[in-house]
């Protein structure tokens, strides 16, 4: 089944619903499914085999989605935060395509062979031209609907591949069809390149509830526009709640309209949750554990969870706060040893999930098995009632403020620097960041301070890559193969960090 | 007929349409309003009617499934009459009240 049917469908039997946008001056359902008809008509002259997207949220984003879908290509978007080096290095793997480029952002791109750059406004108005509307456009049968980078702990990053059957079987297993009564509005500034962005495209115009994109997050703008929009549901990445909370806290706002919010892509910290459901008791939370791979949830931690667990004496049920819930019903989840044995309740191991809406392919190489089993590289335990307990990444890929980063990459760097004889980065629980990057390094030839090796990364990778966190140490943990132990050094700097030395 | 997932059918009898979300395990003929269904870009074959007997009507975005052939199917258009499988009439499922999550 097609993404583009999820459209039509919603097209067809709700047309003059507001799909996208402002109350005042939204998007309908119909127009929605004129505008990417239109899209692809323009998108078809262009040639290329994907459509690459770089750009803000937005209605183009939606459009742009579906376009690509009727053209049968797959729908590539780019992570605007990446420098501009890394950037242009995954434009170029998407050609042939065509990019839809915002107009503010196609002065940092090169020339890449096979890659025709359109800019946002092009596209836009390329979908209001009467010539283009009026386009037949030719059957297609597409199988990869979307194409997204995700990094690993070392590397380049892997194309994920998400087929039009897993992305529809998602939707169409956990949305109501037009379920969304007509006052409903989602507020979504989860980016485009994030697999929840992409989800939610999907998932608000197959139940019939009008989206709302915030094209860049602050917590002021998201407050005035959840008031201003009387948005009903949001989704956010775990950090932004607890810089919200202070906003409302601040200005004494309670989101009256506000029936639903969701979180997921990290660890939410307990004392940001716990707080979140004092401020805003009459709003439903919602726990969405998922991957790029999976087509984004696989579990949930529902509001009834949430309240249960607030309110009760027992420790056990307390505890699921920090849990991400159980297993939606079409999937299976097992919790497996190292030798791929099945564990039980309460066994730590490696979270393994299988159902139609797992992908688990990458372009160039499949990590799910052939029994449809795949291993999300997460550990983790279930609990006797299922409940899911999510410990981390297997494989020290640091996950902060619900973004993937790689250490490799960060400690590759790192080893360039002529004071930096050997260095490990790996993530420290953080109530904010959900994992702090953290830096241990052994010096040789002077004494490089943290700030000055943090401005040696930063002149290199991006921001939110520079190592917050900084040790000196004489050497770092190696067992007898050679091999550094990172849980061993991370459970040493995470004790290290509770109780810091006193000088 | 090939009911194949992600095929899509019409009715012969009415507007209704609809996907197939998972396959049959052995061949079976998909109905609605007591005819066979068509293939979704096929001819709509001329003279029919409505079987009383399956004219309940079909609302879209509502799934079906069949436990003895395995067939599920999802509507995608809503129309006049209802659904059935080798003659047997099969009922819409239950809606899941998940949370929502996207």
């Amino acid at each position: 089944m097609h993404t583009t049917l999820l459209l039509d469908m919603a097209a067809d039997a709700a047309p003059d619903r507001l799909a996208l946008g402002r109350m005042a001056d939204g998007v309908t359902f119909d127009e929605v499914r004129n505008r990417a008809r239109a899209g692809a008509a323009w998108l078809s002259d262009l040639g290329g085999d994907t459509v690459a997207f770089l750009g803000l949220n937005g209605p183009a984003l939606a459009v742009a989605v579906f376009a690509s879908g009727l053209l049968g290509k797959p729908f590539t978007p780019l992570n605007y935060r990446l420098t501009d080096a890394d950037l242009n290095k995954l434009l170029a793997r998407t050609a042939p395509s065509v990019a839809i480029v915002d107009e503010d952002m196609v002065g940092r791109l090169q020339p890449a062979e096979g890659v025709t750059v359109v800019t946002r406004g092009a596209f836009e108005a390329a979908c209001l031209d009467e010539a283009n509307r009026s386009r037949e456009l030719a059957e297609v049968d597409p199988d990869i609907g979307v194409l997204l980078f995700t990094s690993g702990t070392t590397g380049e990053p892997k194309a994920a591949v998400l087929r039009h059957r897993n992305l529809t079987s998602y939707v169409i297993s956990t949305v109501e069809f037009l379920g969304s009564e007509e006052h409903e509005a989602a507020l979504v500034s989860v980016p485009a390149y994030h697999i929840a962005g992409i989800s939610a495209v999907l998932t608000g115009v197959y139940g019939g509830r009008r989206t709302v994109h915030l094209p860049a997050f602050t917590p002021e703008i998201w407050v005035e526009e959840a008031a201003a929009e009387k948005v009903t549901h949001a989704m956010v990445v775990p950090t932004m709640l607890g810089r919200i909370l202070d906003v409302l806290e601040k200005r004494g706002e309670h989101l009256p309209h506000l029936k639903a919010l969701s979180y997921g892509g990290g660890r939410m910290p307990h004392p940001v949750i716990e707080r979140a459901l004092r401020i805003l008791p009459h709003v439903d939370f919602v726990n969405a554990y998922g991957l790029t791979e999976t087509s984004s949830t696989i579990a949930v931690l529902g509001p009834d969870d949430h309240r249960e667990a607030m309110s009760s004496s027992d420790e056990a049920v307390r505890k699921r706060l920090g849990s991400v819930g159980r297993p939606l019903p079409t999937l299976e989840v097992e919790i497996r040893g190292p030798e791929g044995e099945l564990l039980s309740a309460g066994q730590s191991g490696e979270i393994y999930v299988r159902g139609e809406q797992v992908s688990g392919e990458y372009l160039h190489k499949k990590a799910v098995q052939d029994d449809g089993w795949f291993a999300t590289n997460d550990g983790g335990w279930m609990d006797d009632d299922g409940y899911l307990y999510v410990e981390g990444r297997l494989d020290d890929v640091i996950v902060r403020g619900g973004e993937n980063i790689s250490p490799g990459e960060i400690e590759d760097v790192l080893r360039e620097h002529p004071q930096v004889a050997d260095v490990a980065v790996l993530g420290l629980p953080d109530n904010e960041w959900g994992e702090l990057v953290a830096a241990a390094v052994v010096t040789k030839d002077g004494d490089p301070s943290g700030d000055e090796l943090a401005g040696w990364v930063k002149a290199r990778l991006r921001s939110t890559k520079t190592p917050e966190v900084w040790e000196f140490r004489e050497a770092l943990p190696y067992n007898e193969t050679g091999k550094l132990l990172r849980r061993q050094l991370k459970v040493e700097m995470t004790a290290a960090a509770k109780h810091p030395a006193t000088v | 007929m090939e009911l194949k997932p992600g095929s899509r059918w019409k009715s012969a009898v009415c507007d209704t349409e609809v996907v197939v979300v998972r396959a049959v395990k052995d061949p079976a003929q998909l109905e609605c309003g007591g005819h066979p269904m068509v293939a979704h870009n096929g001819e709509k074959p001329a003279g029919l009617a409505i079987s009383p007997e399956f004219s309940a009507g079909t609302q879209p975005g509502k799934r079906f499934a069949d436990e003895v052939s395995g067939l599920e199917i999802l509507a995608t258009k809503g129309g006049a009459g209802s659904l059935s499988i080798d003659g047997r009439a099969i009922g819409a499922k239950e809606a899941k009240k998940l949370p929502a999550s996207d």
